[in-house]
């Protein structure tokens, strides 16, 4: 029985880690095809790209960014409950510095006409970004503190500051929404080069954290210490260390989605940005196919997944599900996508290819 | 007559094949058992001896084949149907909860309960009889599990096996890997017990003096194919090893030959000092040395803090107590990632729990220790790697189809190899050895004698840990004992076994 070249690319293509990720994503645009008009359509203007499709990664980027960090943190065996108080904390530190005179509540009045100008900000753009990311940073290696030198659960470590981060967050601003009228700073969520800003910041950085882990023994020392820890340490890695890096990456996927998300509705809102979206990221990395008891994972198949929600929530829209609904398919999908991936049923369409392969 | 004999057979498996992806794992095999029999069920690892015991208890479905019990035919549908037909197992690997007490393991399921809650006085004490009627052991049944040694959980594996009340056909599937010379003579008498009360057992194990000992039948799978069934006391012990491996070993008079020579080469020099050494709970405080060139054996029953010397002196955790000097280096800081760049290797005693990392390839398994060393930086890039796992699939004969090959998919012995390939890359100058032939087929565990005598040779020191006090006198220059947590005699030379026996139980 000679295989051919075609089959055997087939094979190699169908027990790759991208396979199911990439089906549901294809199925799911498939349908929104049939059923949803002029959904492929893509209009230019100014050069730009316009469309649903586009939308759908626009607005999948925020998540594609979280699932990144999100899959090394499972793939570790881990977990971080706290990206979305991360965000809000995140927005909350670029606001205030961008506008601090809003908590301020007797504002001197030559300060108070620069308020709506969107040419001003109280301190730069960079140090905003930076400071940002460093308290984003700051937030993940706190988890990771707590993950691997305290020893506690990450479902449990990681909750604190799920709950005290949006806290946190409040205190930042004085419990003010703040509002974000310096133009520059929406071009990061709302900027548009042919494709939106947000989707190649999200590529850039699934660049740089590949580079990271693959370029590096990082990303066999993750997958180690998510297998099998006791064996890791036996082995000369300092399981300690690489759990501090997965959060404090996880930390800065975090601020930076929260810049993007921020940037997106021009306020740091910290009761909704970034509302359930660790849940999103979560689904992501698992419709990726890493698995949640940690051990082999794929950047690139979460960030698939991300586009896989975003496509579904998305599609219900245009469908015209209302909005409280959502949640109701969303959970469907999730257990059709669990079931997927469940062993049984895995083992029953390898059966089934089996079988055609012996036909033929 | 044709029904008699239909009757006095317990179990009869009848042309069984399983099929696994790429593999046929069972070929054809025809298996019996009868009426108060212990029957031997032996073959290398990958033989098909574990499959088998998965199709019996309704693990894996056959593919084809009938089985029958009592002489009536029954398809097994689950762990848990093969336990209502009166067949129970204990599994090689201790599957039990070790974050509950042992009575809760015991009687897990069939708690005695009293007012719709669990009577936890009347729990423990029935656990404590039936631990004491059953195996004669006395001891906390209130502790959690896994503060037992593995020798007391595999005890208490049996004791629930056993106590499942209708239990006709009893699986042992190595059973005594773990166990001392005296828990396994406890083992046997329990095991004859239950013979006499007409249980049917399979016994299946690496050790083929204890098959001799106590099985009345053997059954030969080699490569899932049923090589034969003969009466124990018909079978020299020399064609049952060329049954199992299809070849005769290298035989021991090759072994005597390179130890003689290696005896002259090792050297005056300390490579390891360790001056009372020690930690509380782990073991007292002892001198250690192990010279250049030198096979230091640690032999002792299981407890008596063989492992624990391992653990510590590979920087595991630090000691509370001496120093410990890597070539006149004093060792200042203790942990795993340290002893590798002072060239320090430990293959531990709990291969699946404590070495392989299952789901990662061959490749990655062996170059991870040597990478961890250099850190997260220095990566060696993929063909280095793939030279340096090549190298060893090839220099220890690790059978895998390539290096990419998961560790997962391969044999217990191969494993072993995998993880002496991982220390054997960061070309260790010492080389901690705890049980590496434990759970092995004989072919392999000949090869890892060996192999042990040759790194000596070729410069390595080692310290070897085993609980076959025959592969330590073989493959040792000089033998430290242990007892209790202590050490207690140092023998070097020519030893007598029956000395060391003595030595080893006296103070215990």
């Amino acid at each position: 029985m000679n295989k051919s070249s075609v089959s055997l690319f087939i094979d190699k293509f169908t027990s790759s880690r991208l396979f199911y990720p990439l089906l549901a994503l294809a199925l799911i645009l498939v349908l929104d095809g049939i059923f949803i008009p002029d959904f492929f359509s893509i209009q230019v203007r100014n050069g730009d790209l316009y469309g649903r499709v586009i939308d759908i990664m626009r607005n999948a980027s925020t998540v594609m960014v979280l699932a990144l960090g999100m899959t090394l943190v499972i793939a570790t065996g881990g977990i971080d409950l706290s990206v979305g108080a991360v965000m809000a904390i995140a927005a909350s530190v670029a606001a205030i510095m961008m506008n601090p005179v809003i908590i301020g509540l007797e504002l001197p009045p030559d300060l108070m006409k620069f308020m709506n100008d969107p040419n001003f900000t109280y301190s730069p753009l960079w140090e905003v970004i930076l400071v940002t990311l460093l308290v984003a940073i700051i937030c993940g290696a706190w988890n990771g503190a707590l993950v691997a030198h305290m020893k506690i659960q990450p479902m449990v470590g990681t909750l604190i500051l799920m709950i005290a981060g949006r806290g946190i967050a409040q205190l930042i601003t004085n419990g003010v929404r703040i509002q974000i009228f310096y133009q520059p700073y929406a071009y990061i969520g709302q900027g548009w080069a042919v494709l939106p800003f947000s989707l190649y910041l999200a590529f850039i950085l699934f660049g740089l954290i590949w580079l990271l882990v693959r370029k590096t023994s990082i990303g066999m020392f993750i997958e180690s210490v998510g297998i099998n820890p006791k064996a890791s340490f036996y082995s000369g890695i300092n399981e300690k260390n690489i759990k501090m890096l997965v959060y404090i990456i996880c930390g800065l996927c975090a601020g930076i989605a929260g810049l993007i998300a921020s940037s997106n509705i021009k306020t740091s809102d910290a009761n909704n940005i970034g509302w359930a979206i660790e849940l999103d990221a979560i689904l992501a990395v698992v419709i990726g196919g890493t698995s949640m008891a940690g051990g082999r994972f794929s950047l690139l198949a979460s960030m698939i997944g991300a586009m896989v929600i975003q496509a579904i929530t998305t599609s219900m829209y245009a469908i015209g599900v209302p909005a409280f609904a959502l949640q109701a398919i969303k959970g469907f999908v999730v257990v059709l996508v669990i079931f997927l991936y469940a062993e049984p049923v895995r083992a029953f369409f390898q059966k089934l290819t089996l079988r055609k392969a012996v036909k033929a | 007559m044709k029904e008699k004999k239909a009757e006095s057979l317990l179990i009869e498996m009848r042309g069984i094949t399983k099929v696994f992806p790429g593999v046929k794992a069972l070929d054809n095999v025809d298996f019996n058992l009868r009426y108060g029999e212990i029957h031997a069920l032996l073959g290398g690892n990958g033989a098909g001896k574990s499959t088998l015991i998965k199709v019996l208890t309704g693990v894996e479905k056959p593919d084809s084949g009938k089985i029958f019990l009592m002489g009536h035919e029954v398809t097994i549908r689950s762990p848990r149907h093969a336990q209502e037909l009166g067949i129970s197992t204990v599994y090689q690997e201790v599957n039990l909860c070790p974050n509950l007490s042992v009575a809760e393991n015991i009687l897990i399921g069939r708690q005695p309960m009293i007012r719709g809650c669990i009577d936890w006085k009347e729990m423990n004490s029935q656990a404590a009889g039936i631990l004491k009627r059953i195996l004669g052991i006395d001891i906390d049944v209130t502790q959690l599990l896994g503060s037992y040694s593995v020798a007391i959980q595999q005890m208490v594996a049996i004791a629930r096996a056993l106590e499942i009340e209708s239990a006709k056909v009893l699986i042992l599937d190595e059973p005594t890997s773990s166990l001392t010379t005296n828990e396994t003579e406890q083992l046997f008498s329990v095991m004859r017990k239950l013979k006499s009360e007409n249980v049917g057992i399979i016994f299946i194990t690496h050790f083929l003096d204890q098959v001799y000992e106590v099985s009345d039948r053997i059954t030969v799978i080699r490569n899932g194919k049923l090589i034969s069934c003969d009466d124990t006391a018909s079978l020299s012990k020399m064609d049952l090893i060329i049954k199992m491996i299809g070849r005769t070993i290298a035989d021991l008079d090759e072994m005597v030959k390179i130890k003689n020579k290696t005896t002259r080469n090792v050297g005056k020099e300390n490579v390891l000092k360790a001056t009372d050494f020690g930690r509380m709970d782990w073991v007292e405080p002892m001198d250690l040395n192990l010279h250049d060139r030198e096979v230091l054996g640690l032999a002792g029953l299981v407890g008596s803090g063989r492992t624990e010397t391992a653990l510590l002196l590979f920087g595991v955790d630090s000691p509370d107590s001496g120093s410990l000097e890597v070539g006149n280096r004093k060792i200042r800081k203790y942990s795993p990632n340290n002893s590798i760049h002072q060239g320090i290797a430990l293959s531990p005693e709990d291969r699946k729990a404590a070495g392989i990392i299952d789901d990662l390839t061959v490749r990655e398994n062996i170059i991870l220790a040597l990478q961890a060393g250099r850190g997260w930086f220095k990566h060696l890039n993929s063909k280095n790697q793939t030279q340096i796992a090549d190298k060893f699939i090839k220099l220890l004969d690790i059978s895998t189809p390539t290096a990419e090959q998961l560790v997962r998919n391969l044999s217990g012995g191969n494993q072993q190899k995998v993880i002496l390939a991982r220390w054997l890359a960061i070309n260790p100058r010492v080389l901690i050895l705890d049980e590496p032939t434990r759970g092995i087929d004989v072919g392999t565990k000949a090869e890892i004698q060996k192999l042990v005598l040759t790194l000596a040779e070729e410069g390595k020191s080692v310290i070897f840990i085993s609980s076959e006090l025959e592969e330590v006198m073989r493959c040792s220059h000089r033998i430290s004992v242990l007892s209790d947590k202590k050490k207690i005699a140092e023998f070097s030379g020519q030893v007598d076994e029956h000395v060391l026996l003595e030595t080893m139980a006296g103070s215990g």
